[in-house]
């Protein structure tokens, strides 16, 4: 098949530095990751590895019920307790509260215990041996409570949307097709390679400093100054080398370096606390579960005339960020598609099971498998190509969406949608398989099929967000003549390190092996939000761009000649020069959080799957052969870190479509182990081939609009269209593992 | 983890005198064992023995008839023989299906017997081939049949002085062996199904004898279908038999629903597997 890797178009000359060449390596290649070496002879140096002497060690004593009445705290007065340290919720100097959205969640339980593996006790120790038998004499006495946990049978909201434009009941009125689904997706586990990890090491000025695994060291930063009642400078949050986050290590990690802190604070030395992938899978967020109910109503003349959407999204026992995933998941719910007449109604709800956080398309996916499916659904009923269904109903620029946004600019779903097709031969494919189909015998072994999806992806925070996070980002030419990048956005992976460097080097016409990256340490970096919602590239790497021209001005005022020359001398002169960028807010683009009318996000991303699939029909196994992933991305900073981002994300929507999946039982993860919560091995990835499409967004100086997310919201979904495609069952219910696709072939035949 | 005492002795003689004083936890590739010591999955052990050393226990080689195999022997060292390739070709198949490469490396055979999990990959194969495990102690050597070595869940005939020493499987003319297995994904997952199956036939228009069927993971430890194999037994490969011996396998089993998978799934699965095994035989 002739697909490859579609080098992305060379930067439009000008389009970063009208006016000058660039020497190092710009924006369009693709230098080493800077992180990459120490990596891979494993001289990098994660938590686990940072030594810091005399540091005991920590552990948490969790809750083994759903929910009960916690009655009382006990240690065993046999056990020697003089030579350890515990710690329990009365123990906090400050609220007993995990800073986030809500003001809900303890860092300690107290009075009722709310989910399986809520942490209760923190016992710290010299030596593991110690911690194991001090752990094992602490009695946590309980009076079981019932637990709720169907989702659509809590009234525990946290938080409802509602989304409506048009007229409903008109739309409906005009249309001839009505097709009806429900779809429910399970939980997913971010499962980044290392676990959480954090080391709290107490201060001299009575604060302390954590050094972590993490993605916001901000996030850390404030749950830590309000918990224990401390200043700026006495909170210190250092991010170690971390591996992988996918949004696991958004807001976990402040509850974690609380808990260390505390454990730190009580005996004065170090404290560590590194997680085993058990205490990681039991304890920590996954994606939100989900039930989607969605109405569509098709015209006579195929305009697609209503959608009307419900969705309840399982928040487990506390709000952590489900308002803002709750948020995206209903601003994605129509799918990339004009309709006029649109109610989506959302309320994301308490279950007594632990809670659920970031991951990677952060409500996104959920409601856009639901969009998909019911697309797919709808050619087939009307007897028309999933492809052709597509092209009449995508977003063009100029459509309205259903907050009441005009897509303006930046509108790129045809582009992928025939970029991915056209690669992949989708209908030539398409036509082979439904010959196959009519053909096949009711003993044949195997079954190919092809499936497409499209999707859009909101570029940067939801809403008005990136204002309110008044996101902060420096550059900095030190008196010693170093250029220093100062942002407190982190590397996990993605590439942060290698495209800051990037970007700087281009705007200042400086090589690329010049420009430094500061440590990611709140003592060192100011805030520029959190390392989420593939906003670093876009929205920070556009306010170091900013900055870097506003020294580059400033330096070549005072020097007369180009930057590049006359830096160095400049610094010896004038001494350091730090050059602060903070948001503004993008022209223009406006959103009412109230009402949700308006610009909900500055930008969308697009994305286009096309996936092929055999299905083993002795069996339901299915081996996902290849996938065609088309994203835009607004502008490509380094092609192969981005085709990175799209095989890892569609490795990962792979998996949920396919056998990530949480089985609980009374509220407590049956599989929270490596060896029964799987996700796809090598020898299950498919041939994935990316296209790097540029839509570039005009707010942002470079064009850059993220990528993390988009192949997210695609995988899935086309993976159960090609399943369809091979078998002729829909499979409504994430992920479609053996057990369900042989459920309903059986069905079928019985039909 | 936990780190209880171990002792490696030397040779085999040195581990009976050991096993005779005292009940030790044998450990070879520790593919098993290194998880209990996380102490998280039951009580670790308390004293561990380990056979690594024992090189009396390592070989493949063919017995007049028969094909014995050290229990050190591992997965990677069944792969790699030809011996196993040219005469048994379904052991270096079900051996291939074992975790990954790295477990491979490691896990032994004997290992495997003698964990006992029901969904232990290799032993329905064994249960097939009619194999023996032989076990030693300073008391001797017994030979024990693999269709009487597991006797529930993760219980075996073993005595606790005795370890596995070896494995002996019969060649028989005209055999055939077949191997499936139904996993969660391609590499390192626990099985949901394993199914072995062999008959004796000397042309693919004779009639089956000897039917043997090992199935794995669909009771609380590797079983034969005596019905089912009843039922086979001297039966050609047709569509009716096909038909047939999935029903009777299927209402022969009593599968449970766990983490892996479900009950009505192993069923299924089981009987259009062993119908897909007779029709690939009968070619039509």
């Amino acid at each position: 098949m002739p697909v490859g890797r579609t080098a992305p178009a060379p930067p439009a000359p000008g389009t970063v530095l009208p006016d000058t060449p660039t020497p190092g390596p710009a924006p369009g290649r693709g230098p080493l990751r800077r992180e990459g070496p120490a990596k891979l002879t494993g001289t990098a140096l994660y938590t686990d590895d940072l030594v810091f002497p005399g540091a005991w060690h920590g552990a948490t004593i969790r809750s083994t019920e759903a929910r009960a009445r916690l009655l009382a705290i006990e240690l065993d007065p046999a056990f020697d307790w003089s030579k350890v340290v515990v710690v329990t919720a009365g123990d906090i100097p400050g609220p007993n509260i995990v800073n986030s959205i809500q003001d809900d969640q303890p860092i300690l339980a107290t009075d009722e215990i709310r989910h399986h593996a809520e942490p209760i006790v923190l016992v710290a120790a010299p030596d593991r041996a110690l911690l194991r038998q001090a752990v094992g004499q602490v009695i946590v006495r309980t009076e079981p409570l019932a637990p709720v946990l169907d989702p659509l049978a809590s009234d525990r909201v946290f938080v409802h949307y509602e989304i409506e434009t048009g007229d409903l009941a008109a739309g409906f009125a005009e249309a001839t097709l009505v097709i009806e689904g429900e779809y429910r997706v399970g939980h997913q586990e971010q499962l980044y390679i290392e676990n959480n990890a954090m080391i709290a090491v107490p201060r001299a000025d009575g604060g302390v400093a954590v050094h972590g695994s993490l993605q916001c060291p901000y996030y850390v930063h404030n749950a830590l100054k309000r918990s224990l009642l401390l200043t700026d400078e006495q909170a210190q949050v250092v991010q170690a080398e971390t591996g992988g986050g996918f949004g696991g290590k958004e807001e976990y990690p402040s509850i974690l370096a609380l808990h260390a802190a505390l454990l730190a604070r009580a005996c004065g030395r170090p404290v560590r606390m590194i997680y085993d992938r058990h205490e990681d899978i039991a304890a920590t967020t996954k994606r939100h579960p989900a039930v989607v109910r969605y109405r569509s109503g098709v015209a006579a003349d195929g305009r697609l005339v209503a959608q009307d959407i419900e969705i309840v999204m399982d928040a487990g026992a506390y709000c952590t960020l489900s308002p803002v995933v709750l948020s995206r998941g209903t601003l994605h719910a129509g799918g990339p598609y004009a309709c006029p007449n649109v109610r989506i109604r959302s309320r994301a709800v308490a279950t007594n099971t632990p809670p659920n956080g970031a991951f990677r398309g952060f409500g996104a996916p959920q409601t856009e498998f639901a969009a998909e499916m019911q697309v797919n659904r709808i050619a087939e009923a009307l007897g028309e190509s999933p492809l052709d269904l597509r092209r009449r109903w995508l977003y063009r620029p100029g459509d309205t969406t259903p907050t009441g946004q005009v897509l303006r600019e930046s509108v790129a779903a045809e582009e992928v949608l025939e970029r991915a097709a056209e690669a992949a031969e989708f209908e030539r494919v398409r036509a082979r398989t439904a010959g196959d189909r009519a053909q096949r015998g009711p003993d044949a072994r195997s079954a190919h099929g092809i499936g497409l999806a499209l999707a859009w992806h909101g570029a940067g925070f939801t809403g008005s967000g990136e204002v309110h996070l008044a996101s902060v980002a420096s550059v900095e030419l030190t008196a010693d003549g170093r250029l220093v990048i100062l942002i407190g956005s982190t590397e996990m992976g993605q590439g942060t390190k290698t495209i800051f460097p990037q970007l700087v080097a281009d705007a200042l016409g400086v090589p690329m092996d010049d420009v430094e990256f500061a440590p990611q340490d709140t003592a060192l970096v100011p805030d520029s939000g959190p390392t989420v919602a593939s906003r670093t590239a876009m929205v920070v790497g556009g306010l170091v761009i900013e900055a870097c021209r506003r020294l580059r001005a400033v330096v070549e005022e005072r020097s007369g000649g180009p930057f590049a020359d006359t830096y160095r001398a400049d610094a010896g002169t004038h001494g350091a020069t730090r050059i602060d960028q903070h948001f503004r807010p993008y022209p223009g683009v406006d959103f009412d959080d109230t009402t949700y009318r308006g610009d909900a996000y500055p930008a969308f991303g697009w994305a286009s799957a096309v996936a092929e699939v055999d299905v083993d029909l002795d069996t339901g196994e299915v081996a996902v052969r290849s996938v065609v992933a088309a994203d835009d991305v607004g502008r490509v900073i380094h092609p192969v870190l981005a085709e990175g981002q799209v095989e890892g994300g569609t490795l990962q929507a792979v998996g949920y479509a396919t056998i990530e999946e949480i089985k609980l039982h009374d509220g407590r993860y049956l599989n929270d182990r490596l060896a029964t919560y799987l996700i796809p091995t090598a020898l299950d990835a498919p041939r994935i081939s990316t296209i790097l499409v540029e839509a570039p967004f005009s707010g942002a100086p470079h064009g850059a609009k993220g990528i993390g997310e988009l192949p997210m919201d695609v995988g899935a979904p086309a993976v159960v269209a090609a399943i369809h495609d091979a078998t002729g069952v829909w499979i409504h219910d994430l992920p479609a593992s053996p057990e369900r696709i042989l459920a309903a072939m059986d069905t079928l035949v019985r039909r | 983890m936990i780190e209880p005492p171990l002792v490696s002795p030397p040779t085999l003689a040195d581990a009976y005198r050991l096993l005779a004083e005292s009940v030790y936890r044998p450990i070879a590739g520790g593919t098993d064992v290194l998880v209990q010591l996380s102490g998280q999955l039951g009580p670790p052990p308390d004293r561990l023995l380990d056979l690594w050393r024992l090189d009396e226990l390592r070989g493949i080689e063919l017995d007049g008839d028969a094909l014995v195999l050290g229990a050190l022997t591992t997965y990677s060292g069944i792969r790699r023989s030809a011996v196993c390739r040219d005469l048994l070709p379904a052991l270096v198949e079900a051996a291939a299906t074992v975790g990954a490469a790295q477990i491979q490396n490691r896990a032994t055979l004997g290992g495997n017997i003698a964990n006992a999990s029901p969904a232990g990959d290799m032993l329905p194969v064994l249960l097939a081939t009619d194999a023996t495990i032989v076990v030693g102690s300073i008391r001797g050597e017994r030979s024990i049949p693999a269709r009487s070595f597991w006797t529930g869940y993760r219980q075996t005939a073993l005595r606790p002085d005795e370890i596995v020493i070896r494995i002996r499987i019969p060649l028989v003319a005209d055999r055939q062996v077949r191997f499936r297995k139904i996993g969660t994904r391609r590499a390192q997952a626990i099985s949901k199904v394993v199914v072995g199956l062999s008959w004796v036939a000397p042309t693919s228009g004779s009639p089956w004898r000897t039917v043997r069927l090992g199935l794995g993971s669909v009771a609380e430890r590797p079983i034969r279908v005596t019905a089912t194999e009843a039922f086979l037994e001297g039966r050609l490969p047709t569509p009716d038999t096909a038909a047939e011996a999935a029903q009777r396998v299927a209402a022969e089993i009593q599968p449970i629903d766990d983490v892996r998978s479900t009950a009505d799934y192993r069923r299924a699965v089981t009987a259009r597997v062993l119908h897909r095994l007779i029709r690939e035989a009968g070619s039509w």
